[in-house]
């Protein structure tokens, strides 16, 4: 309670104050100009950050849920389509990450977009998508998951081609929308499932029901039994592989590194992109009744998580490196769902979108520096030219790598030991995966800092001289994005995963005991929250994923900054690996020859004999041109003279009277 | 009967009115030409006053007075509203207009405010006196209205033919009305509908008596093949009595229709819905098919409104609740419509030029981008494209029909309405596509073009409210069904 607004009405401000931003910056950001523009967005999603962090999160934290609807659009056939919300621990944290995250990626966009002339365009977008997301995660239900589901995606569509005179941008954008649109029939399948079978599609209502069909069998094609609980959760998590980019629907996330830099924080690496996550994490009661889903999420994560990562190790756009470990990132939070550890996927969905957010921000800087380069092989030495964003990079890469204290270490350790204790079949495989994945972490992230910040300078020394620290309002996001990355871990891991943060909101059945042995294994510590976070580092520099990580640290090092000559000789060596790993596994030519080259073949045949022969041909334009011969012989009736009309009249009365007396 | 004083409170808002347009009238006497802006100021408030009147007077039971012939209930509350509404905007568009061509003078309002008049009266009718009474009023009203432009051949031309056939449609409808007096012994809808239960439906007299007066109402509505006059009068007439004319009377023939068919004739409900059915799909049928070869845009809005009204009838035809409350729903958004589209034909008109070609919308877009937009939701909105008011109330008459289960007839109109969706999107393609002949930058004072713009936005910004709207429509024929 604020201002005397009640609690329904602060729910549906955080979202619709990112919306008046958003229009007020789209449909009159030609007439208010620049600044202004950027001023209403920026307002929006401050007003949004801190109603969803000053008053619904202290709320939720005092107990004060809310499940219910605030607007009825329409009843159809007995459904309500309604705006619902549920605010509980789950939705406040999200919001509170989203709306954080937006606000230091708008601020930061008045010094990245500041030339550019769609800057109004822009601001609008990503004050949309921040609604968007905020719709998606405030959800009760399963049509309004959807639409939030879709308007991010169309967003994010949007953004991928901002640049839209780029042919690559929008070869990228269509790419994105095309994978998405596999994802999404998957999920919209999962949701008229859902529907179908337990006819509603109320959060609240579905996970009470489906505790009794846990056993229901379906036959989806003629004598093949289906347990219908694993058969939706699968077609969602379908939804959730594409939203997420999971293998193998990751191929659009590269490419979407054509949009500009800072909706590849915001959206593909911090907040939409965990949509999928979320999501999984939000429907914990369906997934925990299916262990067969549940390894499914497992090991595609697994092979997400640790493959991906092998690829950024080649790649040499600083941004497509960010992009392949926000893949591999991805997949340790899907491991994590899939061992039953719902609050350990998103509490690193959480420290990731700081870290990754604040990687991406930083890359940005660089390119920003370096006029808009963004080859690693150019760069070199920016440590002295950007000590700003150099120190903020340092800062997000040792998160990221799991450095004992940092805000990824914990989630980290944690998702590695929840696997590690897990039943769940491919759980030793998942293992292995998450595990080898740390020592591919470090390597290419330490890679990246090392050709970036570090060494000699490989550009000309005018270039080199020309780069300088950004504007303050490009490093005031780096800082303040910084802070949680360190902090966050620490200050939020007794909470989240062994308070009782989340209650109700995440449900763990029975079966599946892994969040209590890890909480067995935290609370040996000690007794004061001090000493078991003190031990737990301790622990954490003993570590086999600690010593992985400093393997893959060195080699870097050794690699990049030491015997910089060497890579290249590897590369001559291994050139079957390189090139596997350069081309991603042949991904994109495997889906271009089959997929691609499949569907444009099924087009044109439909399109000769469907479209050409039988629709244009025969029905379009067979039956505009008998409408417009009937149209030109009718129009002879008006003749324009009264006595024909008033026949006209007579005769029309005549025929209904014989009609309706001797009929 | 007694001598008592009827209840004078229902009739308040027509009594303004009435009064209020005398007032107009001598007043007008008065004003030399460059102070007629009085005269328009003193019509919109009264229209207003008469909103205040009509909205205080609401209550939740109808009401009956002068013996019966009079009812104030929810249906006829809703639709003066929004024959108030409409006629405000109406008047307001063709202002300018008028005073371009020498017609800005007391005459257009006050006819305009008579004949508001006669609707407010056909709306509250409950016998069938007072509702040819109102209709009369409006027509004659009308009449002279369409040949305000005396020195136009057109204009008298088609003020003639509306006069010649107009006066044939009464003569029938009142024949009608007579049969059906000579069968009930009442004239009083609600004695009618009584005497009609106690008779059988297939009773000859009562037949030839409803064929006359679905005759009349046909004519009023201009469903085929009693629409002859329609293209001639809309294209005839001087636009700003098109504009009048192409909205506010369609809301009072509806009230024709409820009052007579539902309120009175319900009894031969299986009759008149065959009747209905058959000059539906008549009208719509040649109401698309002739729109597709006009040139001229207000002939072609004219066949619109046949295969618009063709369209309405199919609520009508359902026979139910829910039906007739789609039919008004669809009502009111097709005058919403029919007022922003005819509202654009005079905001393109000028002195001396009549922007009546389909090409006088080319390259609209490129004159005035915000204007091109407005037409263009005023024409995806009457070509039924989601998410616009034109698409919910074609859903909403549609689902009535099925669930009056038929769903043939569903099919023929969702067929008809493919093809109307071709000369509204031809429009479109006019006004974005092709490149202007005429490049004069679009004129029309401030207030005008606001009220353009809300009204085109309204048909897309109220979606939200939908069923707010529709649950208004319900409640206004559930107070006819308990009446």
């Amino acid at each position: 309670m604020i201002f005397g607004l009640d609690a329904k009405t602060i729910y549906l401000l955080i979202p619709l104050s990112c919306l008046a931003g958003a229009l007020l910056a789209g449909l009159l950001g030609w007439k208010i100009g620049r600044r202004a523009s950027h001023v209403v967005t920026i307002l929006g999603v401050a007003v949004a950050f801190g109603l969803s962090a000053f008053v619904v999160l202290p709320d939720v934290l005092a107990g004060k849920t809310f499940n219910g609807p605030v607007y009825t659009w329409a009843v159809s056939g007995g459904i309500p389509l309604e705006v619902g919300f549920l605010i509980d621990p789950l939705s406040a944290l999200m919001m509170v990450v989203v709306t954080f995250v937006s606000l230091m990626v708008h601020v930061y966009t008045i010094g990245y977009m500041h030339d550019d002339p769609g800057y109004q365009r822009f601001f609008s977008y990503i004050a949309l998508f921040t609604f968007a997301m905020l719709m998606l995660v405030m959800s009760n239900n399963f049509l309004q998951l959807f639409f939030g589901w879709e308007a991010v995606g169309v967003v994010s569509y949007l953004l991928i081609g901002f640049w839209y005179t780029r042919p690559t941008a929008i070869y990228a954008n269509l790419k994105a929308f095309l994978v998405n649109r596999v994802g999404d029939f998957g999920f919209l399948l999962g949701i008229a499932a859902v529907y179908m079978y337990f006819g509603t599609l109320d959060y609240g209502a579905v996970f009470g029901i489906a505790p009794q069909l846990a056993a229901k069998v379906v036959q989806v094609l003629p004598g093949v039994d289906w347990n219908l609980i694993t058969l939706i959760s699968i077609l969602l998590f379908i939804g959730a592989m594409g939203k997420s980019a999971q293998v193998p629907l990751h191929v659009w996330l590269p490419d979407s590194m054509e949009g500009p830099t800072p909706i590849s924080a915001l959206i593909h690496a911090a907040t939409m992109v965990t949509a999928g996550v979320f999501m999984v994490a939000r429907m914990s009661p369906i997934y925990e009744l299916s262990t067969t889903a549940l390894s499914v999420v497992l090991v595609i994560g697994a092979i997400t998580a640790f493959f991906m990562g092998l690829v950024g190790i080649v790649q040499n756009d600083i941004k497509r490196v960010v992009a392949y470990s926000t893949l591999s990132q991805l997949g340790y939070m899907m491991v994590a769902l899939g061992a039953s550890a719902y609050s350990v996927g998103i509490f690193h969905l959480m420290t990731h979108a700081f870290f990754k957010a604040l990687l991406f921000l930083a890359a940005g800087s660089v390119i920003i520096g370096m006029h808009h380069e963004q080859d690693m092989r150019n760069m070199g030495g920016l440590r002295r030219r950007m000590p700003m964003t150099w120190l903020t990079a340092w800062i997000g890469a040792l998160a990221l790598i799991g450095f004992p204290m940092f805000a990824g270490f914990f989630s980290k350790d944690m998702i590695i030991e929840a696997v590690h204790h897990s039943k769940t079949p491919g759980a030793t495989f998942a293992y292995l995966a998450v595990l080898l994945g740390v020592f591919v972490t470090a390597f290419y992230t330490f890679r990246m800092i090392f050709m970036t910040f570090h060494g000699k300078p490989r550009m000309d020394k005018e270039t080199f001289d020309h780069v300088h620290e950004s504007p303050w309002v490009v490093t005031l996001p780096l800082v303040l994005l910084a802070i949680p990355s360190f902090a966050i871990g620490f200050l939020t891991i007794e909470p989240l995963l062994f308070g009782n943060y989340f209650g109700t909101s995440i449900h763990v059945s029975t079966q599946h005991p892994v969040m209590l042995e890890l909480a067995h294994d935290f609370a040996k510590g000690g007794e004061s929250s001090v000493n078991r976070i003190g031990v737990f580092v301790a622990h954490g520099f003993q570590s086999l994923p600690f010593l992985f990580a400093m393997i893959g640290l060195g080699l870097a090092w050794l690699l990049y900054l030491r015997y910089p000559e060497v890579p290249g000789k590897i590369q001559a060596r291994a050139k079957g690996l390189y090139a596997l790993l350069l081309n991603k596994y042949y991904a994109d030519e495997f889906n271009e020859a089959v997929f691609g080259r499949g569907a444009r073949g099924l087009g044109n045949l439909f399109w000769r004999i469907g479209d050409v022969r039988l629709i244009d041909g025969l029905l379009v334009n067979g039956s505009a041109r008998l409408v417009g011969w009937a149209s030109s012989i009718v129009r002879q009736i008006q003749s324009g003279y009264v006595y024909h009309y008033a026949f006209a009249m007579i005769l029309g009365l005549f025929l209904l009277i014989t009609f309706f007396l001797h009929g | 009967m007694t001598a008592a004083m009827p209840n004078f409170l229902p009739v308040a808002p027509e009594i303004f009115v009435f009064s209020m347009a005398c007032v107009i009238l001598l007043v007008d006497l008065f004003l030399s030409d460059a102070r007629r802006g009085v005269t328009y100021l003193l019509t919109q408030l009264t229209l207003i006053g008469a909103a205040v009147l009509t909205v205080k007077g609401m209550s939740a039971a109808a009401v009956m007075t002068f013996n019966g012939m009079f009812v104030g209930d929810a249906l006829a509350n809703v639709l003066k509203l929004a024959i108030y509404g409409v006629t405000f905007f109406g008047f307001a568009y063709s202002r300018d207009y008028l005073r371009e061509r020498g017609m800005y003078r007391g005459e257009y309002f006050v006819l305009g405010l008579f004949g508001v008049v006669g609707m407010m009266v056909m709306a509250s009718a409950s016998h069938f006196l007072t509702l040819y009474l109102g209709l009369e009023l409006l027509s004659l009203c009308v009449y002279a209205m369409v040949a305000l432009q005396r020195d136009s051949g057109q204009s008298t031309e088609a003020a003639m033919k509306y006069f010649v056939l107009g006066a044939m449609a009464s003569g029938l409808l009142l024949y009608g009305m007579s049969m059906l007096y000579g069968m009930t012994g009442s004239l009083e809808i609600s004695a009618v509908r009584k005497a009609i239960e106690g008779l059988s439906a297939d009773n000859v007299i009562l037949v030839f008596g409803l064929v006359f007066v679905v005759v009349g109402i046909a004519f009023k509505l201009g469903a085929v093949p009693f629409h002859m006059w329609v293209p001639d009068v809309y294209h005839g007439a001087p636009t700003a009595v098109t504009v009048y004319l192409g909205t506010a009377p369609k809301l009072a023939a509806f009230a024709l229709v409820m009052r007579l068919l539902v309120g009175g004739l319900e009894g031969l409900a299986v009759s008149w819905q065959s009747m209905l059915i058959i000059l539906a799909i008549l009208s719509m049928a040649a109401g698309n098919v002739i729109a597709i070869a006009q040139d001229n845009i207000k002939r072609m809005l004219a066949y619109s409104s046949i295969s618009h009204m063709g369209f309405f009838l199919l609520g009508i035809v359902s026979v139910s609740q829910n039906g007739y409350s789609s039919a008004l729903f669809y009502v009111v958004v097709y005058a919403v419509m029919s007022l922003g589209a005819f509202g654009m034909v005079i905001l393109l008109s000028r002195a001396g030029f009549e922007a009546e070609r389909l090409d006088d919308f080319k390259g609209l877009n490129q004159r005035s981008p915000w204007h091109a937009f407005l037409m263009l939701l005023v024409m995806i909105s009457m070509a039924g494209v989601p998410p616009t008011f034109g698409f919910y109330a074609k859903l909403l008459v549609i689902q009535s029909v099925i669930n009056a289960g038929m769903i043939w007839l569903a099919i023929v109109a969702v067929l008809l309405a493919v093809i109307g969706a071709f000369y509204y999107l031809r429009v479109i393609k006019l006004m974005y596509f092709d490149d202007a002949d005429d490049k004069a930058p679009l004129g029309g004072p401030a207030d005008v073009r606001v009220l353009m713009g809300i009204n085109a936005l309204a048909l897309v910004l109220l979606i939200p409210w939908v069923g707010v709207l529709m649950e208004v429509c319900r409640a206004a024929i559930r107070a006819l069904a308990v009446a």
